[in-house]
């Protein structure tokens, strides 16, 4: 199965340009649900034959970035009632070309970067970078909340990526460790929405502004 | 074994805390784990050589030696601060409170001894959601927004530091190393780790833990958050958590200066040290809110410690010391602070005038405290920030030694401002009075740091000097 890594490594960027395009919070919320989805299945194909940690990693992260976390968000979201991400900081065009740009750069920085044999010529160490940076842009350029989140999902997702290049190499305590701290920072950053929802009835983070020089 | 209890012994005393169901008892708690804790470790610290457990995860090394009964005595001060604390606050339930202090412990404890970069990650990690709750007590608009920031800034620095440290794991698979994150098999194998990876792995390291210690420019976090945390917290937060990640910074330096790249690495701890004093100097001059400013002397220190890292010999000597003397003298401004707060309802200078008159001893702690701090005589910041400044010359850094003299006494002017509108003058009769007194209870823990500052200037014991000379050894050449 490894011949599956680079088409749902493609379909991992194509769904940063979709974060990066839509106003609309349902979809961003989904398509994070789907690339989480996506990278538990690349932990599970990634090593040919059925392996039985790679598999227990895989599934442990489809469960949790791709069903436990959307549903968090979701509900966050129809809790506070809004649905959609209206003037970001940047337009969503020039989101959308920051992205490639940003892609661009990954790609050809992870080029000049010397590979272990088994990684030569695949795209997890780009496709990694890219989805990283993609995390940031979403964080600093939005001004929801729940969209930030979702950003810093993506962030983590980039990271899971690089994860499973060292996968046969690290102790599975650092990917358990990922995903234990993903669900439970979610879980704190979630209950610290449900209190800026109700203190400032509003999830917009741009209210957040009592404390500066 | 010890090494194993220390670390789930506080975790056990948290469950046992968040289960005790009285509100006056539970409190109490906190002090009699801090002192267990500082028993095991003096137990730990009389054992030779270098104790480990789990197979080298975990190991007592000579920087351990330092930093660990660090930890420990400024968590032990703080601890008898809590109960005292937490009585004037009755309208807050501190059941959460008092657990997450005791998981903070534990996890500080574990940054301290973890030989394992991943371990090490999830401990800082660990840190940072125990302090979510902490810096959230007082359940306020303001506390709301302060740990908003902290968490997402700081969540961010946290996963930039993990993928550093896969790329750091990364450097050796890509040289055909067995890849591992144990600090004995990297130093080990430095030199044959892949340069690209490795010098891409620090700066990312350097970012992720940097934002978490609050050098500039990642710093943004720190002023809200300090502000707004119980003083008890801030204290904890600027001595421990910004320690452990300074010791994790170094963890990293120790392996790029075991690869021939030191100077690589010392380059950018040179720029950013310096940059991270200017921009405190810059926040400090007229700050008002007198919380604020102590977060501003945080980021300042921060930046000592990378500079006197940056340069290296007797400066990195110097810079372990300054972590001690830091963290300590911190520990004694936070809580001193936190009585004036407690005194006048106010944090800053509008509100708050004379407090030399209300509140005398908590007042002539903030006044000592401050002049700790910014480096003048007898106290032991002085002496640690004179051996970085000798460092600085001896290497022949004459522009380092000059902007770092510089930007100490724009700190010194503008910290001496606010701290003189807080304590001086008289306190104008329509400034309501909260009833708040000083008491045994809230000046006892900042006195006793406040003494250990002072002895530290005046006495540096001989076996402390030759241990910090051995740990800044072990971390400039990986022995």
């Amino acid at each position: 199965m490894p011949e599956l890594v680079d088409p749902i490594l493609v379909a991992v960027l194509v769904l940063n340009f979709r974060l990066l395009g839509t106003s609309r919070l349902r979809t961003a919320i989904n398509a994070s649900a789907m690339q989480g989805a996506l990278i538990g299945l690349l932990a599970v194909v990634m090593h040919g034959a059925l392996e039985p940690r790679s598999t227990f990693i895989g599934i442990v992260a489809f469960i949790a970035k791709g069903l436990i976390i959307p549903i968090l968000l979701n509900k966050a979201m129809s809790e506070a009632a809004i649905r959609r991400e209206i003037e970001p900081y940047i337009s969503f065009v020039t989101s959308l070309v920051l992205g490639a740009v940003a892609t661009a750069a990954a790609v050809l920085f992870a080029d000049r970067l010397p590979l272990a044999p088994e990684h030569v010529g695949s795209l997890l160490v780009p496709t990694s970078l890219a989805t990283v940076l993609t995390g940031f842009l979403l964080m600093v350029t939005r001004r929801k909340a729940i969209t930030q989140v979702v950003g810093y999902l993506v962030l983590e997702n980039g990271i899971f990526i690089m994860g499973l290049c060292l996968h046969d190499a690290m102790p599975s305590l650092v990917e358990v460790g990922v995903l234990l701290d993903l669900v439970v920072a979610i879980f704190v950053i979630g209950i610290v929405i449900n209190h800026i929802n109700r203190d400032f009835g509003s999830l917009d983070i741009a209210r957040l502004d009592t404390l500066k020089e | 074994m010890l090494l194993i209890a220390l670390i789930l012994l506080p975790l056990l005393l948290a469950v046992a805390a968040f289960i005790t169901p009285s509100e006056r008892t539970r409190p109490w708690m906190v002090p009699v784990g801090a002192v267990v804790e500082l028993a095991l470790v003096v137990l730990l610290l009389r054992q030779p050589g270098d104790p480990a457990a789990f197979g080298g995860w975990v190991v007592l090394d000579k920087l351990g030696r330092i930093m660990l009964p660090l930890v420990c005595i400024l968590f032990t001060a703080c601890a008898f601060y809590v109960p005292a604390y937490l009585r004037l606050r009755p309208e807050r339930p501190n059941r959460v409170f008092t657990a997450m202090l005791l998981t903070f412990l534990s996890m500080m404890v574990l940054i301290t001894i973890s030989h394992h970069m991943g371990l090490m990650w999830v401990a800082i990690e660990a840190c940072t959601l125990a302090t979510a709750p902490l810096l959230y007590f007082n359940h306020n608009r303001a506390s709301i927004e302060a740990t908003w920031k902290y968490l997402l800034i700081g969540g961010v620095g946290i996963a930039l530091a993990l993928l550093g440290s896969f790329f750091l794991a990364y450097a050796s698979l890509a040289s055909g190393l067995h890849a591992s994150l144990l600090i004995e098999d990297l130093v080990r194998d430095a030199p044959l780790l892949s340069l690209p990876w490795l010098h891409t792995a620090f700066i990312m390291l350097f970012v992720g833990y940097g934002t978490k210690m609050g050098l500039a420019p990642m710093h943004t976090w720190k002023p809200d958050a300090y502000g707004e945390a119980p003083g008890v917290v801030g204290a904890l937060l600027a001595g421990g958590l910004t320690t452990g990640a300074f010791m994790s910074i170094l963890r990293y330096y120790q392996v790029c200066a075991a690869a021939g790249e030191g100077e690589f690495a010392r380059e950018i701890m040179v720029v950013i040290g310096l940059l991270s004093m200017a921009v405190a100097g810059v926040f400090m001059v007229g700050q008002r809110d007198y919380k604020r400013m102590l977060a501003y002397s945080s980021v300042e220190h921060m930046g000592i410690l990378m500079l006197g890292m940056g340069i290296g010999g007797l400066a990195a000597f110097g810079a372990l010391l300054h972590v001690i003397n830091n963290a300590l003298t911190k520990g004694a401004l936070f809580i001193a602070a936190a009585n004036i707060h407690r005194a006048f309802g106010s944090k800053t200078t509008d509100g708050v005038s004379g407090a030399l008159r209300r509140v005398p001893i908590s007042a002539g702690i903030f006044v000592a405290g401050f002049f700790a701090i910014t480096g003048s005589p007898p106290f032991g910041p002085f002496l640690s920030e004179f051996t970085i400044l000798r460092g600085a010359v001896e290497a022949g850094r004459y522009g380092v030694a000059a902007a770092f003299l510089a930007l100490l006494f724009v700190v010194f002017v503008g910290m001496g401002t606010t701290v003189l509108a807080v304590v001086q003058g008289k306190t104008p009769a329509d400034m309501p009075s909260t009833g708040f007194h000083d008491s045994v209870g809230t000046v006892g823990p900042p006195l006793i740091l406040l003494a250990a500052v002072l002895v530290l200037g005046l006495w540096l014991p001989s076996e402390l000097e030759t241990a910090l000379r051995a740990a800044a050894l072990m971390v400039e050449t990986g022995k």
